[in-house]
This record gives C-alpha cells, structure tokens and sequence, in this order.
C-alpha cells in the first residue's frame, strides 16, 4: 500500500514537472499574446494544483488560503490582457 | 484499514489531477490555435482542481477543512468561464484561428446578418435624422 502510495505521489509530481514545463514552452514560444496568456493560465492553475498536493504530502491545511485566493484572482490577468488584444497582434500565418 | 483505504484514494485522486494537468501542457504544445489551446487549458481548471481538493480532504478527513475548500472550487468554477469567455472572444475578433480548420463557423453568419441589419438601420436613422421630426411608427 505505501509502495504504491509512492509511485503514485512520484508520478504526479513528474506530471505537474511536464505540465509546468510544456506551459513555459508555450509561453516562451506561442505566436500571439492570447497562447501565451491560456499557457500563463494553464501554468498558475498547476501551481494551485501543487500547493494542494503539498498539503496532502505533509498533512497540513495552511495554504488554503492561497489556494482560494489564487483561484479568485486568476480572472482578472486574464481578461486584462484579452480586453485590449487587437489586430496586430495577429502573428498571420507565419505560426510555429 | 481504513485510513489506508482513504490514502490511497487520495494518492489515486492527486495522480488523476496531475494527469490533467500534463494533459493540458501537451495541448498546449501540440494543438495548432489559440482556441483549441484555449480548449485544452481548462482541463485541469475545473476537474484536475476538484480530484486535488478531493485529495486533500480525504487526507485531513474534518469538516472544517472540507468547508475551507468549498470556496476554492466556487471560485474557480465561477471565474474559468469569464476568462475562457474573454479569451475566446478576443481570438474570434482578432482572426487567431486557422479558418481551416472549422467544419462550420455559426458566428460568422450571425456577424454578417448584423452587419447588415445595423447597415439598414444606420441608414434609416441618418434619413430620419435629416428630416427633423420623430418617425411615425408604422404598422
């Protein structure tokens, strides 16, 4: 039961590591603002992710907090950036 | 045993989470526009957030954090689809999709049917302007 506990709480966090890693990728990378902000998004949703598994991990509920008020705020870079994207930032055809 | 039990339901239900997590990162790297990307980026929004905070109260196993975590989900179900909402809209407007890609785009034609419905109708209003005496209804 514990070795199986372990590989399982291993393998998440090799899969938050991928998912974090590929976010950044399409940060760096994205053509246009709107992929870089969804991949921004996408990056701060696996961080909320991870101070929950931590929590699991060492028994305690103290982030909680954050968690709520990470989840509560993400909206709002969000809609800043994709309220004022315009037509030039359309990288054309030209995508990677 | 049965503490076991809830561990290792925890342990599955991080994994799942996780799972959408990397989900979404491969989406991202791997779909062609922003909207599909935009597609696989609320994956783990909503799901992969609720196995997590599944997880952690299975762990804690008390009312009180389970109440804590309320609000999380609330939030984040109440807030994923304003952003994806402005997200998407803004790269309808500004084209960031590939046209061909689409097997059919509805709110093409409904933007063409109100163009042209505030075409006539900004027509109409300049006339009726020019003449200087309210319209009189008709019909």
């Amino acid at each position: 039961m514990t070795i199986a506990m372990n590989v399982l709480t291993i393998a998440a966090g090799l899969l938050f590591t991928g998912a974090a890693v590929f976010a950044v990728i399409r940060i760096v990378r994205g053509p246009s603002i709107l992929d870089r902000v969804v991949a921004s998004d996408v990056l701060l949703t696996t961080l909320i992710l991870v101070l929950g598994m931590e929590m699991t991990l060492n028994g305690h509920t103290r982030t909680i907090p954050i968690m709520v008020v990470m989840a509560a705020t993400a909206v709002f870079g969000t809609i800043a950036v994709a309220r004022y994207v315009t037509q030039q930032d359309n990288p054309g055809e030209d995508r990677s | 045993m049965t503490d076991d039990v809830l561990d290792l339901l925890a342990a599955v239900c991080l994994f799942l989470g996780a799972f959408l997590s990397l989900a979404a990162g491969v989406g991202l790297l791997r779909f062609p526009d922003a909207l599909s990307r935009l597609h696989a980026a609320t994956k783990p929004q909503i799901l992969g957030l609720i196995f997590v905070v599944t997880a952690i109260a299975l762990e804690s196993r008390s009312w009180s954090t389970l109440l804590a975590l309320v609000p999380v989900v609330l939030f984040q179900v109440l807030t994923a689809p304003i952003s994806a909402h402005m997200v998407g809209r803004a790269g309808y407007r500004t084209k960031n999709f590939r046209k061909d890609l689409l097997l059919v785009d509805e709110l093409d034609e409904a933007v063409d049917r109100a163009t042209r419905e505030a075409d006539a109708e900004g027509g109409l209003a300049v006339k009726q302007s020019a003449r200087e005496e309210p319209p009189v209804k008709e019909g």
